[in-house]
């Protein structure tokens, strides 16, 4: 009797807890395709919000994925490899590199935005583009990246798989294609994981280095909230869940196969 | 032998030390030639550079400024590990976790660009070789440690390397698995008639591998020969206590004995010196009556080990001394008994500095 009570008492502070969250957010959510969100759904539900969010933002959206995908191969191809010549090489010198690397984790974004707009705001082209942004999101996310690496180079024990690699005669090239990368997937898609999800949400940094051209969906989100109806930022802030709840299930998915196979 | 590797080549290091960044000396300069064919065990405790030898001889650690590898006369010191063409069994193994057993031990093989059917062939070759068959297409994670060592072995020797290295690879194995592995892998290399160079701690392993053991301690070369020299003839107190057990004893010299608070011990040759330090192997001692023998002591302890019985014997000297009987002798502790030692048994060591 008294460990049902002890259980229903859990139970109940749990679902407390959680409703908490789950509330505001399904409310924002149901905000987003009622008629009038202060006479309630009474009103009548619309779908004439999203489609309005959607003329008015969608290029916000491409945007976005465009940046994030970006900054994930960028993340990769440099990351990667970086991760690999710190861990191999050791030392001094390569712990210093690594803490150059993760410093932007400790410094407010804005803080490198003002850096990035003092150096290169000058050159107009550059600081038109989208690409001015993606540099942002590629300092901003580039630890995640070196680090989830480095942390499953370290479980798998790398360097003497590279030093056994080596001495069958591989290239250092061969050793990182052919023995590096397929032992570090899991941690590689782990870092990805939060490439992506980190430069699609990204609002500090991109709202410095934005221009009226090159809104992320954060950006447009907050441009929303700031300008139009309620109604309509609530159906943007739909839109951003219904893009990116699947896009990260199916990484997770992906990645928990990687790593059980 | 079918599963022959091309030839065993010769190695000489020459003058090669290794400080490390921190300024730590892993190994102070040394020289050493290894003959083609043989085996050569590496042999002392943790920290005495014997892994830090292995590298650099591998190609995994450059040796400070003057020290040259030459394998066959051809200097080396300058060649990466994959241009040398060196087998090489890591303590850990090193197996790829993302290949089968069989894409491990052909790995070598396809990097040298050899066709699928020769390197199968080969594969084949080693996995009866090491008696690993049936296991060709597990992963990695599916094998016991005993067969990943053979995995490791077999991947090692594909290659057809000029020479095999070996770092303590029996360390990680239980002590029944490691003493058959260990008589395995002795045959193979015999068979195989390679060059081998074998790092471990284990002196049991030293002795029963190694054409010659070379001893270091602290980063330095103390004593180079055969097993059979390092046991019977160790040159230092170290040596000699860090292979098999040793009685380790003072006492002055008297016209050629060595006197000794249950007696006199005679010893061989003429020693010079007044006073001297002997080694004596427990199973040169003799145990005898009381009465026969010019020295005596009384039994502290009786271990029964099956094969033989271990005595601690104390009043015989300074410190009590350790002697193993044959299994059959009866004694109990208390018993005042005599030691016999034939003179040349006695090894007498240079006075430590």
């Amino acid at each position: 009797m008294r460990d049902r009570l002890i259980f229903a008492g859990q139970l109940l502070f749990t679902l407390l807890v959680a409703a908490f969250l789950v509330v505001p957010a399904g409310l924002s959510m149901a905000a987003g395709v009622t008629e009038n969100y202060f006479r309630g759904i009474r009103s009548g539900l619309t779908l004439r919000w999203v489609v309005q969010v959607w003329e008015l933002y969608a290029d916000t959206i491409g945007l976005s994925f465009l940046i994030a995908f970006a900054t994930l191969a960028v993340t990769l191809t440099a990351g990667v490899p970086a991760a690999y010549a710190l861990y191999v090489r050791g030392g001094r010198l390569a712990r210093v590199i690594e803490e150059i690397i993760t410093l932007p984790l400790a410094i407010p974004g804005l803080a490198i935005a003002l850096a990035l707009l003092l150096t290169y705001g000058g050159l107009s082209n550059f600081r038109r583009s989208w690409l001015f942004i993606l540099v942002g999101h590629v300092v901003f996310t580039m630890p995640f990246m070196v680090r989830s690496v480095l942390a499953i180079f370290a479980t798998l024990d790398i360097k003497t798989l590279d030093e056994g690699a080596a001495s069958l005669g591989a290239s250092p090239w061969r050793r990182f294609r052919e023995v590096i990368v397929p032992n570090a997937v899991p941690g590689i898609l782990a870092g990805s994981l939060m490439v992506v999800t980190l430069s699609l949400g990204e609002f500090n940094l991109t709202w410095m280095l934005h221009t009226p051209l090159t809104k992320t969906l954060p950006i447009g989100l907050a441009d929303s909230y700031a300008s139009m109806r309620l109604e309509v930022a609530s159906a943007y802030t739909l839109i951003f869940f219904v893009m990116i709840i699947p896009l990260l299930v199916a990484m997770q998915m992906f990645a928990d196969r990687e790593t059980a196979r | 032998m079918n599963a022959s590797t091309g030839h065993g080549a010769s190695v000489r290091i020459e003058n090669c030390g290794k400080t490390f960044a921190d300024g730590t000396r892993a190994l102070e300069p040394a020289t050493l030639d290894i003959e083609s064919g043989e085996t050569l065990v590496l042999l002392g405790p943790s920290g005495c550079g014997k892994t830090t030898m292995l590298r650099i001889i591998a190609g995994l650690e450059a040796p400070d400024a003057g020290g040259r590898v030459l394998f066959d006369d051809r200097d080396v010191t300058r060649l990466p590990i994959e241009r040398r063409n060196v087998g090489m069994v890591f303590q850990s193994y090193a197996l790829f976790p993302n290949m089968s057993v069989a894409e491990n031990i052909g790995y070598g093989l396809k990097i040298r660009g050899v066709a699928m059917a020769e390197r199968d062939k080969r594969v084949a070759e080693l996995v009866a070789l090491t008696n690993i068959t049936g296991l060709e297409n597990r992963r990695i994670d599916q094998l016991s440690g005993g067969q990943r060592q053979r995995v490791a072995l077999a991947r090692a020797v594909a290659i057809r390397p000029s020479i095999l290295l070996l770092d303590e690879p029996l360390t990680a194995l239980d002590a029944a698995l490691r003493e058959r592995l260990r008589g395995e892998l002795n045959r193979l290399l015999r068979a195989l008639g390679i060059t081998a160079i074998y790092v471990t701690h284990d002196q049991a392993e030293a002795m029963e591998l190694g054409d010659r053991i070379v001893v270091m301690r602290k980063g330095a070369i103390v004593q180079i020969g055969s097993p059979r020299e390092i046991y019977f003839a160790p040159q230092s107190r170290f040596v000699a206590e860090f292979i098999g057990a040793a009685n380790i004893i003072e006492g002055a010299v008297e016209d050629g004995h060595l006197v000794l608070t249950g007696g006199r011990q005679p010893v061989g040759g003429q020693p010079s010196l007044s006073t001297a330090i002997a080694m004596i192997r427990p199973e040169t001692i003799a145990v005898v009556d009381a009465a026969d023998a010019t020295l005596s002591g009384m039994i502290d302890s009786v271990s029964f080990i099956g094969d033989r019985q271990r005595l601690i014997v104390s009043g015989a000297s300074a410190k009590p001394i350790t002697v193993d009987a044959p299994n059959t002798l009866q004694t109990r502790v208390g018993e005042r008994i005599g030691l016999r030692i034939a003179p040349e048994a006695v090894r007498l060591l240079p006075p430590e500095n």
